[in-house]
């Protein structure tokens, strides 16, 4: 059931989830990526406890449910009376640092998957040339590796992006007001679909943003194939069957 | 998006133009009457070790079922769906522990109310609030003048600057909206399990919910370290009591409910019932 | 005994034989839901890939839908009417009785409908891998459609699915957890009735994420598994 009698000042009430959801989203994913250098860099340390110690988290974070690990965050830490009567208890106490930490500590597993991916797809042969120019270990990180990495990791990044955008409707569920739980304070008092439609709505609102964000910074970063792009969209010369 | 919206919307319009294709019957003595519950809200209804549905409601409705003169049948139901299937025909009477709420009105209507429970604050009893005290120990949110406005504001000043949790789409959820949030910050649940987890926690100073609910709770357990205290807040916000369910087309079963439960209020049957079950006298008034 | 292994007990007294029966509902609904959604994804493909004009965009739709909105919304929304559009469509039909749609079917349609858009472009992007010359080549034998399909196509589309559908498993299991808002009795479910019952939620939610750890890495070995299967006979450099 829908009904239409008031459909721009639910949408209003639904818009103000979304400094919530998008703070969040923005807050973790930057956060997130910081670590998840780090992450990368340790899983391709040759120094085999680190490297194990870094693949642990990454296998645990990706083989349970974000919901898990929120709610172990959240509801799994007030559990602790040593805890809630430490310094640390502001910070967990609330939802929204609750939910900020399990996103971040989550997309942190898998950028830095996607990262790692980046690394290696730089070839070995350019580290031995910046190598053989003098470069040191930082400028080679910051001046041939990183650059290069980035830009192979960028079109995966970009589903984490969105990944993330969708994961923060999990904050929901442990009290935090952003568009997932007004729309369903709405659909759970009325029984019409229309907070949650127009939820679904804003959220791909707020991914087509994302993606078209991560679109124009691909295209930014690759000038040189920028070219062979641009002859890829060019109507077919007729030799596209030739493979 | 456009699209998105469109195509919802014509699934959801074909979906209101099949549920609005119910007749309304006829109701008269020696109908069958059929009667929802949740069986999962003590003591209110709940599912006894043998599977049994048990509970007030379900005493209370073979006494107004004999009083209305009809075979009644009482069927279970999970809550979600409980509104939904009333007005898709699958049963005739909803009785299980609903408040006659304006929100619920629009879609469906209401007998008059036979029980209402308060709304109590719960806090812990070992922390600031467990002395906490008004003028009234009844607050009918009917009217609200004098007595009422002094007890809210013994609370907005309780509580001012801290957080009241309370249970997600629930008459207690509006009261705290329109009474107090702005002073103090309203926390939602999904689930009362999981507000009671977060006020044992200390993520809340205090949670709002139905005595009925409270008391049996506390009672268990040592009372788990929670305390109820202020004021039991009717009326108003918390809607009207506790009535039956009823199709909107069926405005003549639910007179028949009506007219029933006076006859079992006045002659002391709802209080009866009330006390047996909830331990203290639940019974709408008036 | 510590505590929290008396709350793991098996039987009467602990929540462990609860926790597992919930991590048995859990595998179904994935298994269930997964394979509903390889069907949809492989129809999806096909719709995706189909040269009637208006059907590839339909494809589409459903796809940027499913992969732009949040699961928990996509779940609420089949949650909220799905038992409406039922009873509506039976309607049509002529049924007139009650329809409830309970929290099993429920969830897993909801499941089936978000992994099945992502086996959709796995399925969708495997069947373009198939090198096109093989399919010219086979129907230059003189294959048919039916058996171009199943000896050539379906073979190779199974080998190059395989490591993706092995993600959107896993996306499907993990999602699983999401359902216990809508009441099913699963992993999630059971940890949040036994925090309730006995205020000790850490203890319950370490637990649930070790039983999905346990899922996750026994399906992960399956789908290694059936990868060195579908590749057998294939040539490594």
């Amino acid at each position: 059931m829908l009904r239409f009698d008031e459909p721009w000042t639910l949408f209003l009430e639904i818009l103000g989830g979304v400094p919530n959801t998008v703070s969040l989203a923005l807050a973790s994913l930057v956060l997130g990526f910081v670590l998840a250098v780090g992450l990368a860099l340790m899983r391709l340390s040759p120094w085999k406890p680190v490297a194990w110690l870094a693949y642990a988290y990454v296998y645990f974070f990706r083989s349970t449910p974000l919901l898990v690990q929120i709610f172990l965050i959240y509801y799994g830490t007030g559990q602790f009376e040593g805890l809630r009567e430490s310094w640390a208890w502001p910070f967990f106490r609330e939802a929204y640092w609750c939910a900020m930490l399990a996103l971040t500590l989550n997309t942190t597993a898998y950028t830095s998957e996607i990262i790692r991916g980046g690394l290696q797809a730089v070839p070995w042969g350019q580290v031995e040339a910046a190598k053989a120019c003098g470069m040191n270990a930082i400028l080679r990180l910051r001046r041939v590796i990183f650059p290069q990495a980035i830009r192979q990791a960028l079109p995966g990044y970009g589903n984490e992006i969105v990944l993330m955008v969708k994961s923060t409707s999990l904050a929901s569920t442990i009290t935090l007001l952003e568009i997932t739980l007004i729309a369903r304070k709405d659909a759970s008092s009325t029984y019409t679909l229309d907070a949650l439609v127009i939820a679904a709505a804003i959220y791909l609102f707020i991914n087509l943003l994302a993606t078209r964000g991560v679109a124009w910074l691909e295209y930014r970063l690759s000038p040189e194939l920028r070219e062979a792009r641009i002859l890829k969209a060019l109507p077919d010369p007729g030799l596209s069957h030739v493979h | 998006m456009k699209k998105t919206i469109t195509t919802l919307a014509a699934i959801a319009a074909l979906a209101v133009a099949g549920l609005a294709a119910e007749a309304a019957a006829e109701w008269k003595k020696g109908s069958p009457v059929r009667i929802a519950t949740e069986g999962a809200y003590a003591p209110w209804n709940y599912t006894d070790s043998s599977g049994k549905l048990v509970g007030f409601e379900l005493d209370l409705a073979v006494d107004l079922c004999k009083r209305m003169a009809v075979t009644c049948e009482v069927v279970q139901q999970a809550w979600e769906g409980i509104i939904p299937a009333l007005q898709a025909g699958k049963y005739d009477a909803i009785m299980a522990g609903m408040s006659i709420t304006e929100k619920r009105m629009k879609v469906i209507t209401f007998s008059r109310s036979y029980a209402a429970t308060p709304a109590v604050f719960v806090v812990k009893s070992d922390g600031p609030f467990a002395g906490l005290k008004a003028a009234v120990d009844a607050v009918t949110m009917d009217k609200i003048d004098g007595a009422e406005k002094d007890a809210i504001a013994t609370v907005k000043k309780a509580f001012a600057g801290k957080t009241i949790g309370v249970q997600i789409a629930t008459t207690h959820e509006n009261f705290l909206n329109e009474f107090v949030a702005g002073d103090v910050t309203v926390k939602t649940y999904d689930t009362q399990e999981n507000l009671d987890l977060d006020l044992q926690a200390g993520r809340v100073d205090a949670a709002l919910a139905a005595m009925s609910y409270w008391k049996p709770l506390l009672e268990k357990d040592g009372g788990k370290g929670l305390k109820m205290v202020g004021p039991g807040f009717t009326g108003g916000p918390f809607g009207n009591g506790v009535g039956a369910g009823i199709r909107q087309e069926d405005q003549a079963l639910a007179d028949m409910f009506s007219k029933a439960i006076n006859a079992a209020i006045a002659d002391g049957t709802v209080s009866k019932l009330a006390v047996q079950h909830f331990g203290f006298d639940a019974s709408a008034k008036n | 005994m510590p505590e929290w292994l008396s709350l793991l007990a098996w039987g009467d007294t602990g929540w462990g034989d609860e926790m597992v029966r919930g991590a048995l509902v859990t595998l179904q609904v994935a298994v269930v839901a997964f394979a509903l959604g390889v069907v949809i994804g492989a129809g999806g493909a096909a719709v995706k890939l189909s040269r009637v004009p208006g059907l590839p965009l339909l494809g589409d739709v459903y796809t940027t839908l499913i992969r732009g909105i949040p699961d928990l919304i996509t779940i609420y929304i089949i949650f909220f009417g799905g038992g409406q559009l039922a009873m509506s469509v039976a309607r049509l039909f002529g049924h007139t009785g009650y329809i409830e749609i309970d929290a099993l079917t429920t969830g897993v349609s909801a499941l089936s409908v978000i992994s099945g858009a992502y086996s959709t472009e796995v399925i969708r992007g495997a069947v373009m891998a198939v090198p096109k010359g093989q399919i010219e080549a086979a129907k230059a034998c003189g294959m048919s459609r039916w058996t171009l399909f199943r000896r050539i196509l379906v073979p190779q589309v199974a080998r190059y699915a395989l490591p993706g559908l092995g993600n959107v498993w896993q996306l499907t299991l993990k999602d699983t957890s999401l359902i216990s808002v809508v009441g099913l009795t699963e992993i999630m479910r059971q940890a949040f009735v036994a925090s309730g019952s006995t205020k000790q939620p850490f203890t319950f939610f370490v637990s649930a994420a070790v039983l999905y750890l346990a899922l996750t890495s026994l399906s992960n070995k399956v789908f290694n598994g059936a990868e060195i299967w579908a590749n057998r006979g294939v040539r490594r450099a």
